[in-house]
């Protein structure tokens, strides 16, 4: 396969993930603007998530007031935000079109149809609850069309990568941007002003309802940390990202064989390991913030290593 | 008054005998209905046309009409005789004037217009590629005049674009209606991507070993014609790259693959000579492969169609094309040409200054419908304003009587009305000379127009060739 179509796949996946998340995002601000702001300030959460994106500051400067109108143009409609809906679907299906050849028409339709349809909107046509829907619902075509049409090959393991790198990538984001804005009180950790936040997070994984399954009960930091990094059940946790980005990079080294070199594959089942093996406890312990700021840059260090691996292309 | 296809005298001609049927009993909102599925299937495969230069949406789709053209079996044995002979001149031209250039000794054809054309590529002179094949991809744009009356428009031996058009006109018509190829025995078209690879994987270079490695070149996906290539590319099971995919390493040109290098053997490009190798053409082209003609000259790679290739198609070359055919095949030519007059001689630029009103005056390097004349639908002041501009430069220029262009019935808003039509048939030349029976019929939506280029407000239509 040429490496740039390698690539091209690569950031396809990557792109609707972020979509996904921008989506998410959209539905979960606009849910906090609808609560009364108290000291402790439910919009603070709606910044707190927006660093996730690391899109903070350019809302701030472009936008200012946190209103419901300024969210959705900002997370949906926005071209110059880098991690928009529509930013990542044009991106998504510019990809796409780049390496029409490499998708199977299938696939190649539900993408297309989802960025014309996204596109016919205008701001202010439907809310942003709909609007969520609408993300998800193409999203998830879009998902589906490639599970159940792409072929095995090593192009679907580089788009299901990209996927799962994102995944991992923004979960850690969202949860380490929480842990920020509690670190100036540590002692609130675990109270009950805490919970709601912890709530707003679980949200913004569309996990709130999956976390009550999986667990019954309060919600707790614990809990909802051990939820979203350690429990292989979990669609979005950390370790369920880190060993399906695990099982496509071996996928890939299997069928290239010996002579290609698989270094992200060796780091990311080091990753897997590591997660394997981890407490709860010991990452409270060790630190949240540097646990995530740790688990973030070994994602980027084997974004790296894939493209060192299979991008360059010149042996 | 214009030849309309689709009748003989006042009746309907008998290939067109089920179109007429299906169009007189289709009520105006199915028709509508169909169109807008047309529309959307077309939107849905991505197929897309960009205007050069004209900014706006970049998916503006070519409007579809989905009136067939119809050629009977006997119509199309002639036109394909034609364009297989005009094919085999045009490729022993470009042989002759890279070789020994004997067309140009017995005087047939004035060494000037071919040496100091700017299409003719002294990096390449003796240089014989495989088969002796330089333009393996002829595109010959033909218009009707009468029943029997077929011109040759121009002809494009570089890399023309609409076979994509071609393809997918006929899966479109053949999703929506499928009633109209159970009866009618229509020629097959869609073996054309398979034929195309089967030319190229033809012409590999003689240091080629095992099956030959083909790839479609391609300037990247703000072309125009992006669509095509990618289309193409799929429909032909071969990678489609991007300069930056390609490298030269000793005597090969490799792709760069997740699996590290892989040699290429023929590169179908898309891009102009001038983009091709930025070590021998235009220093400033980052859509090309540095070295790539050295290892072409050496033989270690073909490129279809051959660099200088397009000084067989320039304007100024087109007037002697029947001499080609007589000369290079002693036969006569099948296909006529259009009168032209080259106002780079006297004679003729006195009689085109004399009758603008009257003429179409081209440039010679000009395409896409851009930079012309059309005397009879200008107004005095154009026709005055083009004059200046020819006068200052007249061996830029060439003029052609306008012709009565054939029409072909199209559906309009108040239902079917005679539109003009052009033809633009693929000739595929490697180690044999294969031509689909079809091609893109593109037709001038505007009432009374003639000018049939996507960029000016055509649209196309599916091409049938009836089996007998």
């Amino acid at each position: 396969m040429l490496s740039r179509t390698a690539s091209n796949l690569f950031w396809l996946g990557r792109h609707m993930e972020r979509a996904e998340t921008a989506a998410r995002l959209l539905e979960v601000g606009t849910r906090i603007t609808l609560l009364p702001n108290t000291d402790e300030g439910y919009r603070n959460e709606w910044g707190s998530l927006l660093r996730a994106s690391g899109t903070a500051d350019q809302f701030a400067r472009d936008y200012g007031d946190i209103t419901e109108a300024n969210m959705e143009q900002f997370l949906f409609f926005d071209r110059n935000n880098p991690a928009s809906v529509m930013g990542c679907i044009e991106k998504a299906r510019e990809s796409a079109r780049i390496v029409r050849t490499a998708l199977t028409s299938r696939a190649w339709d539900a993408l297309n149809v989802a960025y014309q349809d996204l596109r016919s909107y205008k701001p202010g046509d439907e809310d942003a609850a709909d609007l969520t829907d609408l993300v998800a619902r193409h999203a998830a075509t879009v998902r589906g069309a490639i599970d159940a049409s792409q072929l095995r090959n090593d192009g679907f393991h580089f788009m299901k990568l990209g996927y799962a790198l994102e995944r991992a990538d923004s979960t850690a984001r969202v949860l380490d941007v929480k842990y920020f804005v509690l670190l100036p009180r540590v002692e609130f950790v675990g109270s009950e002003l805490d919970n709601y936040q912890w709530q707003v997070i679980l949200r913004a994984m569309s996990s709130h309802r999956a976390f009550h399954w999986a667990y019954g009960g309060d919600i707790s930091a614990a809990r909802v940390a051990h939820f979203l990094i350690l429990n292989g059940e979990s669609p979005r946790a950390l370790i369920t990202s880190a060993n399906e980005a695990l099982w496509h990079l071996t996928a890939i080294a299997s069928r290239y064989g010996g002579n290609v070199a698989a270094n992200a594959r060796d780091r990311t089942q080091l990753l897997a390991d590591q997660l394997q093996g981890a407490a709860i406890d010991d990452i409270f312990e060790e630190g949240l913030h540097e646990f995530l700021t740790g688990f973030i840059g070994k994602i980027g260090e084997i974004g790296n290593l894939v493209q060192e691996d299979y991008f360059y292309g010149r042996g | 008054m214009h030849y309309n296809e689709m009748y003989d005298g006042d009746q309907v001609r008998e290939a067109y005998a089920n179109l007429s049927d299906w169009v007189e009993k289709m009520p105006s909102d199915l028709r509508q209905m169909k169109q807008a599925e047309a529309e959307a299937l077309f939107r849905r495969i991505g197929i897309t046309f960009a205007v050069y230069g004209e900014g706006g949406d970049p998916d503006r789709l070519i409007p579809f009409d989905m009136m067939p053209r119809v050629f009977t079996q006997s119509e199309w044995r002639r036109l394909e005789r034609g364009i297989k002979q005009r094919a085999r001149a045009l490729n022993a031209f470009l042989r002759d004037v890279y070789g020994r250039g004997e067309i140009i000794r017995a005087g047939r054809i004035p060494a000037k217009l071919v040496y100091q054309n700017e299409a003719y590529e002294k990096a390449v002179v003796g240089f014989v590629p495989p088969r002796g094949v330089y333009s393996h991809i002829i595109g010959i744009d033909l218009v009707r005049t009468g029943r029997d009356e077929f011109f040759v428009l121009e002809d494009n031996c570089r890399t023309p674009s609409g076979v994509s058009y071609m393809l997918e006109n006929r899966e479109i018509m053949m999703r929506m209606f499928p009633e109209l190829f159970r009866g009618a025995q229509i020629e097959p078209v869609e073996q054309y991507p398979e034929l195309l690879r089967r030319t190229l994987e033809s012409v590999a270079p003689a240091k080629c070993e095992g099956r030959p490695t083909a790839v479609i070149l391609t300037p990247g996906h703000y072309n125009s014609a992006y669509y095509e290539h990618s289309f193409l590319a799929n429909l032909m099971g071969v990678e489609l790259v991007e300069g930056a995919d390609l490298f030269v390493d000793g005597e090969f040109v490799w792709m760069r693959t997740t699996q590290g290098p892989k040699r290429v053997d023929v590169i179908y490009r898309r891009i102009d000579d001038a983009f091709l190798d930025p070590l021998t053409f235009r220093r400033d082209s980052i859509l090309g492969v540095p070295g790539l003609m050295d290892v072409y000259r050496a033989g270690g790679v073909a490129i279809c169609s051959a660099p200088g290739a397009g000084v067989a198609d320039d304007k100024a070359i087109y007037t002697f094309v029947p001499d080609m055919i007589r000369f290079y095949l002693g036969e006569e030519p099948i296909l006529k040409n259009v009168q032209t007059w080259t106002l780079w001689e006297e004679e003729d630029f006195k009689y085109v200054m004399d009758n603008l009103a009257d003429l179409v005056v081209k440039e010679v390097h000009g395409s896409g419908g851009y930079g012309m004349l059309v005397g009879p639908h200008a107004s005095t002041s154009e026709i005055e304003e083009f004059r200046e501009r020819i006068k200052a430069n007249p061996g830029n220029y060439i003029a052609q009587p306008t012709l009565s262009l054939s029409t072909s019935p199209t559906f309009v808003d108040e239902g079917i009305a005679p539109r003009h039509v052009d033809l633009r048939p693929f000739c595929l030349c490697g180690d044999r000379i294969e031509l689909v029976p079809g091609g893109l019929t593109r037709v001038a939506l505007r009432e009374g127009s003639l000018v049939v280029n996507s960029s000016q407000g055509g649209g196309v239509k599916d091409t049938w060739v009836l089996s007998e």
